[in-house]
């Protein structure tokens, strides 16, 4: 009886949204006469960090401080509308909506302006601290407040701007069934070290090491978040969590937090992390997403790693001690693979 | 129902009510007094959302009966910061990014805050070890313990 290191990798292509129905989002972006912004979006934000993003996009493509852009998603009611967050398409989609919106208030916003100073709007552009002024000659300016000011209260118009972003339909070919079923693919490698007990079946994580290409990092800190947190629900699902332990009689399932499994701080392992950014061509400042794939390359890297420690194929999930103690009773012990 | 009176210091300040026989401190310090930082998460000690202080040592409200607490002291997250001045872990735990989703995230800082309490310098297997009652379905728990060991060292250099 004795734990047995192992190795395995898993590479994945991930497709950034769906092509459902064009998998269509829309935001409106309006400023408040106090020269703030405001980003009406449905999509939710349950942690990952849309709400910030989205923020950013918005602040960059808008020219203004991030600090004067708030972004609400409090009722999908009466903000536009959106497919969902899901597939990991809030950065690209809806990022892309955002930015086509900001895009169209911006150009009101420099032509609210343009009249204050009374030069063409072509000739403006912003310096991303809350001023416009005219290029070439900075003290020629005028604050995005004053303008918004102006906008409302002496020009009558809103500065505000529409953005949708809808991928275009994939013709299919009828011989084959051929379609692109997304506009831009994410890419990761990650390499998983376990470490199974032939005695107990328990696999324990050693170590992991992974590299994520993303398109263009928006917010690294987050982007890391996630990808750190993403990985611990790999692991969850691979070796702990399942709803019908029993299957299929659900009878047996479990009912709580203390008979669903989940990895506690002690079953973690280190895990570096390369984040690649080759931009995307059409997301928002080359931007797709981390999103669900973030979990997916552990499974298949931690079922690799237990063949290659103990030599049983494990084509079932989560990979449970019985399930792992049964496979090697079945094949008459452990059986440790050449390592690479 | 038989309500029975009780007093205890919440958060420094003395607080009085009555309360139905068999609650919970959980329910009481949510729905008395108002205090919504401990969290419902399973109602049974799997997952430490509901963790407070009582006299400075960790439970878990949702498991203490109410009246138990007569004349002790309960901190809840909402005594945590000072004012307008975040508690060294509240600033950790946001410069580690140790929260995402935000729901275990009082109960971890309160499971921190009574390790940091006994031991300022914990090892990183102590930190571990001490938040090992709490379940994070989204950071991987990595920043967590990362942002503990940063407030306890933080401490360290001001002292």
């Amino acid at each position: 009886m004795a734990k047995h290191r192992g190795r395995g990798i898993a590479s994945i292509n991930y497709p950034i949204g769906m092509n459902l129905g064009g998998d269509p989002s829309q935001a409106l972006v309006h400023s408040n006469p106090s020269g703030k912004f405001t980003v009406s979006l449905s999509s939710i934000d349950l942690g990952q960090g849309m709400k910030s993003v989205t923020r950013q996009i918005c602040a960059e493509t808008l020219g203004v401080p991030v600090e004067d852009v708030y972004v609400d998603t409090a009722d999908s009611d009466t903000g536009p509308h959106c497919m969902g967050s899901f597939a990991s398409r809030g950065t690209h989609r809806v990022g892309n909506a955002v930015m086509a919106a900001a895009k169209e208030a911006r150009g009101v916003m420099m032509e609210a302006a343009a009249e204050e100073l009374e030069v063409n709007a072509a000739d403006l552009e912003t310096d991303g601290r809350g001023t416009i002024h005219v290029k070439g000659a900075p003290h020629r300016s005028i604050s995005t407040k004053d303008v918004a000011i102006a906008a409302q209260f002496k020009q009558g118009k809103t500065i505000s701007g529409r953005g949708i972003f809808l991928v275009p339909l994939s013709e299919v070919n009828p011989e084959t069934g051929e379609m692109s079923p997304a506009t831009c693919y994410a890419h990761a490698c990650l390499v998983a070290e376990v470490e199974v007990d032939d005695e107990t079946g328990e696999v324990a994580m050693v170590r992991m090491d992974s590299a994520y290409e993303l398109g263009r990092a928006l917010n690294p800190r987050l982007v890391e978040q996630q990808l750190v947190g993403g990985a611990w629900m790999g692991i969850s699902h691979a070796l702990f969590e399942t709803p019908e332990p029993y299957y299929p009689d659900p009878a047996h399932g479990p009912r709580d937090f203390v008979e669903y499994l989940m990895p506690g701080p002690g079953d973690i392992c280190p895990h570096d992390i390369a984040v690649l950014e080759r931009p995307a061509a059409d997301g928002p400042f080359g931007a797709k997403g981390p999103g669900e794939m973030c979990a997916n390359p552990v499974l298949p890297a931690v079922a690799n790693a237990i063949f290659n420690a103990v030599g049983v194929r494990m084509d079932e999930l989560p990979i449970t001690p019985e399930k792992v103690l049964r496979a090697i009773k079945a094949q008459g012990g452990a059986r440790p693979q050449a390592r690479r | 129902m038989t309500k029975t009176a009780l007093q205890f210091r919440h958060n420094g300040r003395d607080v009085a009510l009555f309360v139905d026989g068999g609650v919970n401190l959980l329910v009481a310090l949510r729905e008395s007094i108002g205090d919504m930082t401990p969290k419902f998460g399973c109602g049974q000690g799997g997952c430490g959302a509901c963790s407070v202080l009582i006299d400075g040592e960790l439970h878990l409200s949702c498991l203490t009966l109410a009246e138990t607490v007569n004349g002790r002291a309960v901190e809840t997250l909402d005594g945590l910061k000072d004012g307008p001045n975040l508690h060294p872990l509240q600033r950790a735990f946001m410069e580690q990014f140790a929260a995402q989703c935000g729901y275990c995230t009082p109960g971890m800082l309160m499971a921190a805050k009574a390790l940091l309490d006994r031991n300022p310098s914990p090892s990183r297997a102590e930190v571990i070890e001490a938040i090992s009652g709490n379940i994070c379905r989204c950071t991987g728990y990595e920043p967590i313990i990362n942002a503990v060991l940063a407030a306890a060292s933080g401490g360290r250099a001001r002292a």
